[in-house]
């Protein structure tokens, strides 16, 4: 497989530049929130202090309860990135053993694997999202579990395509003849084959784990206080779009800014790995 | 044709069975008795006994099963638990209001989707597709809750021109048909432009790469050797064959579509089935929740059965016996 070493990264690929500082920052404001926020996100303010306009005390302002938009802000990034990059991961485990296993293994067991992504993908996702957590109560683990588990069909369909391909090749049947397992071929000769993809979906799928679980907090179905989450954070300024139009602006802006860092990061990583370059979008 | 078609449906009727059995094991499986998500310690016993019977808590999990499929099959999906009436009604009246919504969003979507496509496609690395790339990718990262909220922001709260949610004025019912249907496209204005705005880019980007192919070919060249006028060109001879693959993303867009409407639903407080999904679940309607997902699963495996009849019929070449479904079918944007 011929991958371009990662050294030559075109200087002139604005897209990935772009992304590179769009997902740095988010991660910083996620690593060093304490740090970095202006004060304690769930500090009540006093009563003159609520629902202050920005202002250069309150950068971004106050919510009804006085606590300060920025800093909260700076600390939702890290349920975001949390959920977001740890679902996916989920997903992608899943999808890529289920991937692996239907390109690799017998016909049936391909038929039967192809079979249970088709069935889980006859639902939307958000209503098989809404049926899981309708059944328990909100937490944070629960939102990435079950994000999690419907994330990772689209994944295995990709990893299945893939794997097929890289099964035809002589490396491959080289590997077998010399008497390697089929896990170990797998392992050492498959795997290694399929990163491209996986890296390449895994990333252009952290924006909509993003998105879903900022709706779920919206709904007053996910992350729950005292945890500071963007969903959460709109949700409180739904009621009081004139009054305090800061308090549901700032963190969607956070939110579209940090998933077009994704996309942007998905999209230049596929211009670079992807072997196929396919075009259209991947998302779900 | 017909032996396939007889094989697909009973395949989609399969897979909708499978689907409400696995809708109803997830609710009846899930740690818990059912019964104790619904009912707190000041729940007197006879309440509680009704409350059983209302879900259809009594006998075996097996006869349960059975009573509930054989609803189901009825279109018979129990009472809800909060409203007090058949599941069936309220989920009737909802279904409107989301086609409706969701059938005027796919046109706005597909009007600019098919305007930005040949925008992008006729001036390449101009400012103009550049901005409208910069402007889709926005657009689509957006979360649609949040996009739906700002527009209110804008339009309704700020400068009043559009009403905030709903899907008619209170004073509607005194209104003469005709002012009633423009009343409702009043409130449909908004929902509509979040669901289209959200949606269009995936769909330009995938025509955008269908129109670049068509342009290449030779008989664009030969059509534009013939003095044909280059808007005739692109119009008649590109657009028509690069929207040709998009009768089958029709079928395939419904889950994307059921999905972005439930989320406008709940911003707009539209009497649709996203709405009514939402509301069952804060207040853990069961009868409710398992009824519109098994039927939104339902339209979805309609819709991509749909889409490969559409597919076959637009696609001649398919037609031939054991050809099989196309291999790589892109689905295009979501």
């Amino acid at each position: 497989m011929a991958v371009e070493p990662v050294g030559s990264l075109n200087r002139t690929d604005g897209g990935l530049r772009t992304a590179l500082v769009l997902t740095t920052v988010g991660l910083a404001a996620a690593l060093l929130a304490p740090v970095l926020a202006p004060g304690d996100p769930s500090a009540l303010g006093e009563a003159g202090a609520r629902l202050a306009a920005p202002s250069s005390v309150h950068w971004l302002g106050t919510d009804p309860l006085g606590r300060d938009v920025l800093a909260r802000l700076i600390h939702g990034a890290r349920v975001s990135l949390l959920v977001g990059w740890v679902s996916v991961l989920a997903a992608m485990l899943c999808g890529t053993v289920v991937g692996m296993a239907a390109g690799l293994g017998p016909r049936r067991l391909d038929r039967a694997l192809m079979a249970l992504t088709d069935l889980f993908m006859s639902f939307p996702r958000i209503f098989l999202v809404l049926l899981l957590v309708s059944v328990s109560s909100p937490s944070l683990l629960l939102i990435m579990v079950v994000l999690g588990l419907t994330g990772w069909m689209s994944v295995a369909r990709l990893v299945r395509a893939e794997t097929l391909s890289l099964k035809q090749r002589d490396y491959i049947a080289a590997a077998r003849g010399l008497g390697l397992t089929p896990l170990q071929v797998a392992w050492r000769h498959i795997l290694p084959g399929l990163w491209p993809t996986i890296i390449v979906a895994a990333t252009l799928r952290v924006g909509g784990a993003i998105l879903t679980e900022s709706f779920l907090s919206y709904l007053g179905l996910g992350v729950q206080e005292p945890t500071v989450s963007w969903g959460g954070m709109i949700q409180m300024g739904r009621g009081i779009l004139l009054d305090g139009w800061w308090v549901a602006t700032f963190p969607g802006i956070a939110l579209a800014v940090t998933v077009i860092g994704y996309n942007l990061l998905g999209d230049g990583l596929r211009r670079r790995l992807d072997p196929r370059r396919q075009g259209g979008g991947q998302h779900d | 044709m017909l032996p396939w078609l007889a094989r697909r449906l009973f395949q989609s009727l399969l897979l909708i069975l499978v689907l409400a059995t696995v809708v109803f094991a997830v609710v009846r499986l899930a740690p818990g008795d059912p019964l104790n998500r619904m009912v707190d310690d000041e729940t007197g016993a006879a309440d509680q006994a009704l409350i059983r019977t209302r879900l259809g808590l009594e006998g075996s999990l097996v006869q349960q099963y059975g009573r509930w499929l054989r609803g189901v099959l009825q279109g018979d999906f129990g009472l809800s638990l909060r409203q007090q009436r058949p599941v069936a009604d309220i989920v009737a009246e909802a279904v409107g209001p989301t086609l409706l919504l969701t059938a005027s969003a796919y046109a706005l979507h597909l009007l600019l989707a098919v305007t930005a496509a040949l925008i992008m496609s006729t001036r390449p690395g101009r400012p103009a597709d550049h901005w409208l790339q910069g402007v889709g990718l926005a657009l689509y990262s957006v979360p649609g809750f949040w996009l739906g909220l700002m527009f209110i922001m804008l339009f309704s709260r700020y400068l009043g021109w559009l009403p905030a949610g709903g899907m008619a004025s209170p004073d509607a019912p005194f209104m003469g048909p005709g002012a009633r249907a423009l009343d409702v496209l009043h409130h449909l204005v908004l929902p509509m432009a979040t669901l289209a705005l959200g949606a269009f880019m995936g769909t330009a980007r995938y025509l955008r790469a269908a129109l670049d192919d068509i342009l290449a070919q030779d008989y664009i060249l030969a059509a534009r050797a013939r003095g044909i006028p280059e808007r005739r060109v692109l119009v008649h001879h590109a657009l028509r064959n690069a929207l040709l693959p998009l009768i089958t993303l029709l079928g395939l867009s419904v889950p994307f579509l059921l999905g972005g409407a439930l989320v406008v639903e709940v911003v707009f407080g539209w009497p649709g089935m996203g709405r009514v999904t939402i509301e069952a679940i804060w207040a853990r309607d069961y009868p409710v929740i398992m009824a519109t997902t098994v039927l939104t699963g339902a339209a979805v495996v309609l819709g991509s059965t749909l889409a490969d009849l559409l597919y076959r019929w637009a696609d001649p070449r398919l037609r031939l016996p054991d050809l099989g479904p196309a291999e790589g079918r892109s689905t295009g944007g979501r």
